[in-house]
C-alpha cells in the first residue's frame, strides 16, 4: 500500500470510529431502519476506502460519508420499490436527499438511538449488545464473545431487535417527562452491563473485554454530556470511573489477585478518582438520589483511604442501608454484612450473613461464600471457615481469584 | 402507524363483577373511546362476545373441522379490540395503559402489517 492509500485507510478508520454511531443515529432516526442505516454506512466506508486514496481525504469526512450513505439508502429504496408498492418510506428518503446537512453540523442523535435500543419493547438481554453494535460498531461475533453467547444466537437477537424497532414503530425521540426516569434507567442499565462485562476480565488479558469496559465509560460520558442535569447519569459515570481507577491495582506484578483492602492506594489512578468525585459532587447538588450515586458514594468511601489512611466503614454501612431500601437486593445485603463486620466485629457480620442464608440467589454466589469464609476465619471458627472457602473455590471462574482463595484456605488449615 | 390493541381479561372474573362495577367499567370505556376519537386516533373498535360463543374452523387434508370454543384455552380471553393510528409505539403504549381493562387484564399492542 502506498502512503496515500495508508493515510486514506487511516482517515477512513478514524472517521469510522469517531462518527460511526453519530451517522447511524442520524440516518436511523429519520428512517427508523437501523439495519438499513448500518448497511448504507458500511457501503459508504467501502466507497471511502476506494475513492480517498485517489481523490484525497475530503475536508469533512463525516459529511462525505453521510452523503455516500444517503445515496446508498436511496438506491436500496429504489430497488425495493420495484418489488413492493410505493411506501411512505420514500417520502422520508426524499426528505433525506434534500436535507442539506453538508452545510451545517450533523445533529447528534445518538442519545435518541440509545433510548430506542433500551426501549422496554426490546428484550432486556439484547439492549446492551444493541447499543454496542449501533453506537460503537462492534460486530455480532465480538459482542457474542464478550457476553458469552453463541455468535449465531447473538446475531439473530440483534437482527430481531432491529426489525422490532422498525416494525413496531419504536420512536427516536426523548421520552415524555413521565417516562424519562424509567427509560433513562434502562439506558444506564445497558451501559453498566457493557461496562461490567468488560470489568469482569480482571486480568485485562482479553483485549475485547477491556475495550468493552472503556466503551461503557465512553457511552457513560456521552449520556452525562448530553443529559448533564440528570444526577443518575452522572452517578453512573462516577461509579464506572471509580472502578476503572482501581482496575490495574487488582493484580500484583506476578498476576496474583489483590483484594481491595490490601491494595496500595498509590497504584490507583488518581486523575480518574478526582474526576469521579467531582461528578458525584455535582450529582449531589441536583437533588435526587439514586442507585448509581449511592454505589459511587460507596466507592468514594473506600478510596478516601488514599487521603486518611482509613476506609470510612460507617458511611459504607449507611450507604448500603439506603441501597438496600431502594433495591432490596441480596447482594447489597451481603456487602452491608461485610461493612458491619468492620465496625462491630466478625460475629456481627456473620449474624448479618446468617440472616441471608435463605436467599437462593446467594447459594451459588462466590462472593457470599468468600465473605463468609473470611469472617468465620476471623472469628476462629476454623472448620466452618474451611467449608466456606471450599464452596467459594468451587464457584470461582477466575484462576487468579481461585488461587487467592486456595492460599487463604491453606493458611487456615496450617495454623 | 396503525396498531391493534387487543384486550385480554378473565371472563370468569368479569362474570363475578357487581352490576355497579360493570356500569362503571362501561362508562369508563365510553369515555376512553370518545377520547381516542377526539384525539383523531380511533380507526375502529368492537367488543367481542365471550369465548364460549366462539367456533374454530380448520381444513386438514381437504377435510373441514369445526370445533366449539376458542382457538386456545387461556386464563385470560380476547374480549375486544381497538385499531388506532398514532405516530409511534410510545403513543400506542400510552393509549393501551389508559384502556380501562389494563387495570385488571392485559393489553397486547400489535403493529398492523402495512400493505
Amino acid at each position: 500500500m502506498g502512503d496515500v492509500a495508508v493515510s486514506a485507510a487511516r482517515a477512513a478508520e478514524t472517521a469510522a470510529r469517531r462518527s460511526y454511531g453519530k451517522l447511524v443515529a442520524f440516518l436511523a432516526a429519520r428512517t427508523r431502519d437501523v439495519a438499513a442505516a448500518e448497511d448504507a454506512l458500511s457501503a459508504a466506508f467501502e466507497a471511502a476506502l476506494r475513492d480517498w486514496p485517489a481523490s484525497g481525504v475530503p475536508a469533512s469526512p463525516e459529511a462525505w460519508l453521510l452523503t455516500a450513505a444517503r445515496r446508498s439508502m436511496i438506491d436500496a429504496a429504489r430497488r425495493r420499490r420495484t418489488h413492493d408498492a410505493a411506501t411512505p418510506d420514500l417520502l422520508l428518503f426524499a426528505d433525506l436527499a434534500t436535507d442539506d446537512v453538508e452545510q451545517r453540523a450533523i445533529p447528534d442523535d445518538r442519545l435518541l438511538l440509545m433510548f430506542a435500543c433500551a426501549h422496554p419493547a426490546i428484550d432486556r438481554s439484547v439492549r446492551a449488545p444493541l447499543m454496542l453494535q449501533t453506537i460503537l460498531g462492534f460486530d455480532a461475533a465480538s459482542i457474542a464473545s464478550a457476553f458469552l453467547v453463541a455468535p449465531a444466537t447473538m446475531g439473530q437477537r440483534l437482527v430481531r431487535a432491529k426489525t422490532k424497532i422498525k416494525q413496531a414503530g419504536i420512536p427516536f425521540r426523548l421520552p415524555d417527562a413521565d417516562d424519562l426516569q424509567e427509560r433513562l434507567d434502562s439506558v444506564l442499565e445497558a451501559i453498566y452491563a457493557s461496562f461490567t462485562e468488560g470489568w469482569s476480565d480482571a486480568a485485562g488479558t482479553d483485549a475485547r473485554r477491556r475495550n468493552l469496559a472503556e466503551e461503557g465509560i465512553w457511552l457513560g460520558r456521552l449520556v452525562a454530556a448530553l443529559l448533564p442535569e440528570e444526577p443518575e447519569a452522572l452517578g453512573l459515570l462516577a461509579l464506572m470511573l471509580h472502578a476503572q481507577a482501581r482496575r490495574a491495582a487488582r493484580r500484583a506484578a506476578n498476576g496474583d489477585y489483590v483484594p481491595l483492602a490490601e491494595q496500595d492506594p498509590k497504584a490507583w489512578d488518581h486523575a480518574l478518582i478526582d474526576e469521579a468525585e467531582a461528578l458525584l459532587h455535582r450529582a449531589s447538588t441536583l437533588g435526587s438520589i439514586g442507585r448509581y450515586q449511592l454505589e459511587a458514594a460507596v466507592q468514594s468511601a473506600h478510596v478516601v483511604r488514599r487521603l486518611t489512611g482509613q476506609t470510612d466503614w460507617a458511611a459504607i454501612v449507611q450507604l448500603y442501608d439506603a441501597l438496600a431500601a431502594l433495591t432490596g437486593s441480596p447482594v447489597i445485603a451481603l456487602n452491608r454484612s461485610i461493612a458491619v463486620a468492620e465496625i462491630s466485629g466478625a460475629e456481627a457480620g456473620i449474624a448479618a450473613l446468617d440472616a441471608l442464608a435463605n436467599e437462593s440467589r446467594l447459594a451459588d454466589y462466590q462472593p457470599y461464600w468468600a465473605a463468609r469464609a473470611g469472617l468465620l476465619e476471623r472469628a476462629g471458627q476454623v472448620a466452618a471457615a474451611d467449608d466456606a472457602y471450599r464452596r467459594a473455590i468451587g464457584l470461582e471462574a477466575d484462576p487468579a481469584v481461585r488461587r487467592f482463595l486456595q492460599q487463604r484456605r491453606e493458611r487456615l488449615t496450617a495454623r | 402507524m396503525k396498531y391493534m390493541l387487543m384486550i385480554y381479561a378473565s371472563e370468569a372474573e368479569e362474570t363475578k363483577m357487581k352490576p355497579a362495577d360493570i356500569q362503571g367499567l362501561m362508562q369508563a370505556y365510553g369515555a376512553y373511546t370518545e377520547a381516542l376519537a377526539k384525539a383523531g386516533a380511533l380507526k375502529e373498535s368492537d367488543r367481542l362476545r365471550p369465548s364460549t360463543d366462539a367456533t374454530t374452523v380448520r381444513v386438514r387434508g381437504g377435510k373441514t373441522e369445526v370445533l366449539n370454543g376458542p382457538y386456545a384455552e387461556t386464563r385470560e380471553q380476547l374480549g375486544g379490540y381497538y385499531v388506532i393510528d398514532v405516530p409511534d409505539l410510545d403513543a400506542a403504549l400510552s393509549w393501551a395503559a389508559r384502556c380501562p381493562s389494563s387495570g385488571y387484564g392485559t393489553i397486547e399492542v400489535r403493529p398492523i402489517w402495512a400493505m
